[in-house]
């Protein structure tokens, strides 16, 4: 050492993410300065103002910097300053400050990293679609009209945990969204929300590596929020002092970005940092990737405004009024809305509001306004309700009626245009669309959980950038260069903009841009139409999100050409019921005391009606009257199941698997996961293996917990669910102590000869492969995944053989001779029973004047976790439901436009042809999230339905589990077919 | 439904049609066209980029098909209605390979998306070594495939040239340059009729190597990286944000597996379908004569280039297939299948310890044989660093540099702690 003490290092770090700055000055190891920030996307304005207050500390001393963060990367580029990598920065400084971690767990404002440090660093950031963390936590306080300190303190006072979808916040907000309008508590549901990022966090980035030992939590999200903290350390089962949350946490990276800075050998003076940060990106990117303004100029702006004010319906003041009227309330997914019309359809009152995640409250505090407004000279005749709050709203109320929303905005356009052919609505969180022919409608296209980037992700964002939603949308209106966002979901888009911030892009020319998105996605995600003729001559658009007149206008020159939006257009719902509920004469609407003493309490609880053990939410008026929802089928509602004998090809095949059931045999038990294509070829490997003197174990069918089990191990969190519940069947069959698994590597699957080729997916063919290279507790047991050949008994025998006499030498050949045999014969009596019981329920149909849906998706959507309980559905709503593999043999396979060279799609094209064929038949095609081949069947099985004029009802599904969205989806397909009048029902 | 009746290329269109190419590997690909030029076919590459592209074909194909499909056929309606060629005498080629992967559907996507676009009359020939479709106009011959196996040799030669020359070179562009040269001189050579000397083509690998080893370079370390993945976005610019590029301003060397030994898994896959399938004996006799025959021209190439022995030499075919042993098996064969995990294993295994794994967006196979492989090959080979890269219209370069630029702070410790345990020892 040495004898003149000099004055240690000095280092600046600073780390810009996706929503906040942080800045660290460090003097040797001491921290000197620190600030955290949100910084609006103003990222250069924000550091230098943060930098102006650490002058006096520095003075005239050199210094080392270095910047790191997502956000950071541009301006470090530009500035010459050092840049590090984030993860690798937090993995340095907790090398040195705690090198007996074993574990890092950060979560930014759109990242989540993990960081092994036993046994081999390894350092993981989440994928492009994992969704956001932090900024997915804001959504969804914005969604609970909480603030982010709130919903913390709320959460930590729940009782129950919920299962919501944390893949992004679209699919949380389809969960969420029906639990606030059925009545849920919001300390519930926030910390489920904190639940769902941490089963993010575990299956997006461990990928079946275990988190134990001392882990450390770091970031901006698990440093503000206690009840995430209290989430995670639950649902890692950490031991007391092994989940550490350090007071440094939301500095880690911006302290290695200053350790960092020391390696780099490149000093500073203060001035000299700060001059450096002025020097902004090359002008050059600004030019790429971007559009046309949407107005030319003033004139063309003014033009456009004159022309959509000619749509508009006369208002009436309510106090003038006297006589008859009619109410329509709008419950929608994060608003809600109702208008008052009079004897001549003028609108008397109106109200649009956000539902504060409480929508009774609010119709309630309405319902008494409007009542106090009416007093005796007006007299409400009729009610109607619609939306996905409908059922408890019309319960809770005694609103007369409840309507489907398709059939409210379609009422409601017509008043507008007679002829209208074309009707697109964007709300808060829908995107639907619908073709109107001979005055019906003709075809129904709502968006997938997954496209939905519509007007509730313009009011987040212009929230993040500290803007109304009315203002942000007035800067677009002006923005020279929109640019350019793509049209991919929200959390792509939240990084476009990202980027185009990164490169210079105003605020106008983002919210123009947005619009353009907005637009784009509607018709060439959801309308899948590529140019404006195929929407039709007379569109009307409405919807919140149409208020907004740079969506408007981005719309209009998309497609070229001019449209209707009514100045209602938000509220386009309610009016619709309005004009629906003229049919009432007098109303049972609730009067005026009734609404005073209203009460209305909301708990939660369990069904024990079966294995699906829904999460109710029972709601109690002060009446005493409850009503209950959330519930998969009846039984919940405590009335006895009057559909027992519909028949349901779901159920059926469902009971004729569970019912394989193993005996016990010499050579031990051989397990097979009920997951992908076992669902299809379960007859046959449990009649095999039977036959040899096995005892067959299959799993159960999957519930959530069956998920959970094995998310550990998922290497891939953009595959489908119904290959990533396989791990949890998996796990099952472990613990049940089986001797062997068995789920062979297939990839041709039977040949029905109904088709060009018959292929199995790929990843039905080989996710064993995967299962074996990720799951380590698969060492416990024997797994045989051999290649086969299903097509012929030889070809199966001569493929089966090696691996069952590797795994039991005494197993021969004439053994697995007589056992294939017996595994076809079981097959093949299983296809022929299902397809037997298929024409019966056809029959069972037509002779009870019942419709029949053919809910066509792969064998294993007949799983109740991955399908929902979308059969049982059906059911209730009055159809007898067939599968596509049960009547598949009654259409007969013609040419598609497609390559036809999967056999499950094979049958699914011939269903499709079937219904096609039959009136009296409609097709709903399930379509899990992320499966890549159902992008070319829905195409191929729409323009089969459609070139018989038959409607194409798609139904995407994934971990969500409510079923409100599909509720609304077959009901409109429902009214859509009445009011065609093809169907007797 | 009308039945799908597909466009023939006739005898007639011959003539006179332009035949549009899409381009994947550009040297590659030129010196294909020069082949088929000598057969008197007017063909042209599409090198077109930008948003443009991504526009039409988002417009014209189902959002959620791979990226590879969109950007393909967005490419060849773009340049359809950029007025640059007559559509009516334009017909467009699309490689396909067939199998249960959903890219066999390319050209049933492309003829849907050209009949919504109002190009329904278009033919498409479907550049398949299966042969499903007729084209009078458009045969495969035995001596064009033979003039095209040596493009892709030439191809794959010169693309690891450029990449190992290119990290070091004293001045800029240096390598690419020379490549382009002999991707001209190598092209007309071809093109100039059917008699092709092999010994002359022996010749010009060893000029080839020869012109290489004479730019003037600066020897320093450079983290190597690998690039494996989806045959389309781990080769083509276009699909992968200009990801080479990315790499090589980062001071990276790169390497690339040769077009070649996708080629050699797509034969391979004939070959050993019989073994774990239990189909197809005659095409397995053929297909054996077939990998038999190229597998010795890659071997003939990496002698001379052991030879040579200034550049480090190709992999044997041969043993790029034994590192899939352990890991997956040969029967798993839908996209890149156990060749993308073969090729990690090889890259690794030859020093390469930084490797990007390319997909599209929620490409099937590779959740197999992609990600699904990278635990067991990190827990066996605990030193490698393997980083996924999706890519998609939406997915923006800021989010896929950032875990790039994670991957290369990792590398270049590693490559210090290397070094300096060499010093100490």
């Amino acid at each position: 050492m040495s004898e003149i003490r000099t004055r240690e290092e000095l280092s600046v770090g600073i780390d810009i993410g996706s929503t906040t700055a942080k800045v660290v000055v460090l003097e040797g190891s001491r921290v000197i300065y620190e600030k955290y920030e949100r910084h609006f996307s103003q990222v250069r304005e924000k550091t230098k103002e943060i930098l102006s207050e650490v002058r006096e500390l520095v003075g005239d001393r050199s210094l080392t910097a270095a910047i790191s963060g997502s956000a950071g990367l541009g301006m470090a580029e530009a500035a010459g300053i050092p840049f590090v990598q984030e993860v690798y920065a937090t993995g340095e400084i907790i090398k040195s400050l705690e090198p007996d971690t074993s574990v890092v767990i950060e979560l930014g404002g759109e990242d989540a990293k993990v960081i092994f440090f036993k046994g081999g660093t390894d350092e993981r950031m989440n994928g492009t679609c994992a969704g956001g963390t932090g900024a997915f936590i804001d959504q969804m306080a914005v969604l609970l009209d909480l603030t982010v300190e709130e919903m913390d303190k709320l959460s930590l006072e729940s009782h129950r945990l919920y299962p919501i979808a944390s893949r992004c916040g679209v699919f949380a907000k389809t969960d969420i969204q029906p639990l606030l309008n059925q009545g849920a508590e919001k300390a519930d549901v926030a910390a489920s929300v904190y639940q769902a990022v941490v089963n993010q966090t575990i299956t997006g980035l461990a990928q079946g590596r275990k988190i134990e030992g001392k882990v450390l939590f770091l970031g901006g999200p698990l440093y503000f929020c206690k009840g995430l903290r209290k989430r995670f350390a639950e649902t890692l089962k950490l031991p007391e002092g092994m989940a550490v949350f350090p007071e440094y946490g939301r500095f880690a990276v911006a302290m290695g970005a200053a350790m960092y800075s020391r390696k780099t050998g490149t000093e500073f003076t203060y001035d000299g940092l700060l001059t450096a940060l002025d020097k902004k990106p090359e002008q050059e990117a600004l030019s790429s990737n971007r559009l046309e303004p949407l107005f030319k100029d003033e004139k063309e702006y003014m033009e456009f405004t004159e022309r959509h004010k000619r749509a508009a319906v006369e208002a009436l003041n309510i106090d003038d009024y006297s006589g008859r009227a009619w109410l329509g309330i709008d419950c929608g997914s994060t608003t809600t809305k109702l208008v008052l019309i009079s004897e001549d359809n003028k609108i008397l009152y109106t109200y649009y509001s956000s539902n504060h995640g409480n929508p009774v409250d609010v119709v309630r505090e309405q319902l008494i306004e409007i009542r106090g407004r009416c007093g005796d000279r007006i007299e409400i005749c009729g009610s109607a309700v619609t939306g996905y709050g409908e059922s408890l709203i019309q319960n809770a109320f005694k609103v007369d009626t409840g309507l489907v929303e398709t059939i409210a905005h379609y009422t409601a356009a017509k008043y507008f245009q007679p002829d209208v052919d074309f009707i697109l609505d964007i709300g808060g969180q829908d995107i639907k669309c619908f073709k109107i022919k001979n005055g019906a409608i003709d075809s129904i296209m709502l968006n997938e959980a997954c496209s939905s980037g519509c007007g509730s992700f313009i009011e987040t964002f212009a929230k993040s950038m500290g803007y109304s939603v009315a203002d942000f949308a007035a800067l677009g209106l002006h923005g020279k260069a929109p640019v350019n966002l793509g049209t991919r979901c929200t959390v792509f888009m939240n990084s476009s903009v990202k980027q185009s911030q990164k490169e210079g892009a105003t605020v106008e020319d983002i919210s123009a841009g947005l619009s353009v998105s907005i637009v784009k996605n509607a018709i060439y995600k959801v309308i899948r139409a590529s140019s404006a003729r195929e929407l039709g001559e007379h569109i009307v658009v409405q919807g919140g999100t149409f208020l907004n007149d740079a969506v408007l206008r981005a719309f209009e020159k998309e497609i070229g050409g001019e449209v209707i939006r009514p100045s209602i257009a938000g509220l386009m719902g309610a009016y619709g019921a309005a004009l629906y509920s003229k049919k009432f004469e007098e109303s049972t609407l609730a009067g005026e005391r009734e609404l005073r003493e209203f009460v209305h309490k909301s708990k939660t609880a369990i069904c024990k009606g079966c294995t699906n053990n829904c999460h109710l939410i029972i709601n109690t008026f002060a009446d005493g009257r409850k009503f209950i929802s959330g519930n998969q089928c009846e039984k919940g509602l405590g009335l006895e199941s009057s559909h027992r004998e519909i028949p349901n090809l779901h159920e059926y095949k469902r009971n004729y698997i569970s019912d394989l059931k193993g005996k016990p045999g010499k050579r031990g038990k051989i397990g097979l996961p009920l997951a992908l294509g076992i669902f299809e070829l379960a007859p046959m490997w449990h009649a095999l293996f039977t036959e040899l003197g096995f005892e067959v174990v299959i799993s159960d069918m999957s519930t959530r917990k069956t998920y959970e089990k094995g998310q550990f191990s998922i290497p891939s969190d953009t595959a489908c669910y119904p290959a990533k519940i396989m791990h949890g069947h998996m796990e099952e069959l472990i613990e049940k102590g089986v001797d062997a698994i068995f789920y062979p590597r297939i990839t041709y699957n039977v040949d029905e000869k109904a088709g060009d080729n018959h292929f199995n997916c790929p990843i039905v063919a080989y996710y064993s492969e995967l299962l074996k290279g990720n799951m380590d507790n698969l060492s416990k047991v024997e797994f045989l995944y051999p290649y086969l050949n299903i097509n012929s008994r030889k070809g199966l025998e001569r493929t089966l053989y090696p691996c069952l006499s590797e795994y039991d030498f005494s197993i021969t050949r004439a053994e697995v001779k007589a056992a294939v045999k017996k595994g076809f014969e079981a097959y093949d009596k299983f296809r022929r029973d299902v397809m037997e019981k298929g024409e019966e329920a056809i029959k069972y149909a037509r002779e009870n004047g019942k419709r029949i849906m053919i809910l066509a998706g792969r064998p294993y959507h007949i799983d109740p976790e991955i399908g929902h309980g979308i059969d049982k559905l059906a059911v209730q709503l009055g159809f007898v439901v067939v599968s596509e593999d049960s009547v598949c043999q009654l259409a007969r396979p013609k040419k598609t436009r497609v390559l036809n060279q999967w056999t499950y799609h094979a049958r699914l094209y011939r269903a499709a042809r079937f219904a096609a064929e039959n009136d009296d038949v409609e097709l709903v095609q399930l379509v899990s999230f992320g499966c890549g081949i159902d992008a070319i069947t829905t195409d191929e099985v729409r323009e089969i339905l459609e070139s018989r004029g038959k409607f194409y009802t798609q139904i995407k599904i994934d971990e969500i589990t409510n079923l409100g969205a599909v509720r609304i989806r077959l009901r409109s397909l429902i009214g859509a077919i009445e009011e065609k009048g093809g169907m007797a029902g | 439904m009308k039945e799908q009746i597909y466009i023939p290329f006739t005898k007639e269109m011959k003539k006179d049609y332009t035949i549009l190419i899409p381009t994947m590997l550009p040297m590659h690909f030129k010196m294909i066209i020069s082949v088929l030029k000598t057969y008197g076919y007017k063909a042209e590459l599409l090198e077109t980029q930008g948003t443009a592209v991504v526009e039409a074909g988002l417009k014209y194909v189902h959002n959620d098909t791979c990226y590879p499909a969109i950007l393909v056929i967005g490419q060849f309606i773009n340049a359809l209605k950029s007025g640059d060629y007559d559509p009516h005498k334009t017909a467009l080629v699309l490689f396909q390979t067939g199998g249960g992967c959903r890219a066999s559907n390319y050209i049933p996507l492309l003829r849907k998306a050209l009949e919504r676009a109002g190009f329904g009359y278009v033919p498409v020939i479907s550049f398949s070594l299966a042969g499903l479709e007729k084209h009078p106009g458009f045969k495969l011959t035995l001596p064009k495939l033979h003039a095209m196996m040596y493009a892709l040799l030439y191809g794959d030669l010169l693309m690891t040239l450029v990449n190992q020359v290119r990290p070091y070179e004293r001045e800029r562009g240096t390598a690419q340059k020379l490549a382009d040269v002999w991707v001209n001189r190598l092209g007309s050579q071809l093109g100039r009729g059917n008699m092709i000397s092999y010994r002359k083509i022996k010749h010009n690998y060893l000029e080839i190597l020869k012109s290489f080893a004479e730019i003037p370079v600066d020897k320093r370390e450079a983290v190597k990286v690998g690039v494996v993945g989806e045959i389309f976005v781990k080769y083509s610019p276009l699909g992968n944000n200009n990801l080479e590029q990315f790499l090589v301003d980062e001071g990276a060397e790169v390497v690339v597996p040769g077009l070649l030994d996708f080629m050699l898994y797509c034969v391979y896959n004939n070959v050993m379908n019989y073994k774990v399938g239990g189909t197809g004996y005659m095409t397995h006799v053929f297909s054996n004569i077939a990998f038999k025959f190229l597998c010795r021209k890659k071997s003939d190439m990496i002698e001379i280039m052991e030879k040579h022995g200034v550049f480090e030499p190709l992999t044997h075919f041969e043993e790029t297939i034994k590192q899939h042993e352990g890991y997956i098996g040969i029967g798993t064969k839908m996209g890149e299948g156990w060749l993308l995990t073969a090729e990690m294993l090889e890259l690794a295994h030859s020093g390469v310890k930084n490797i990007v794994c390319t997909q599209p967006f929620g490409c099937l196979p590779n959740h197999i044989c992609g990600k699904g492989m990278m635990k067991p090959i990190k827990e066996h080979n605990p030193d490698v660093n393997i980083v996924a890269i999706d890519y998609d219209s939406g997915a923006t370069k800021v989010n896929q540099e950032n875990r790039l630029k994670l991957m290369l702070a990792n590398a270049r410790d590693n490559m210090e702690r290397a070094s300096a345990m060499e010093k100490t020892s």
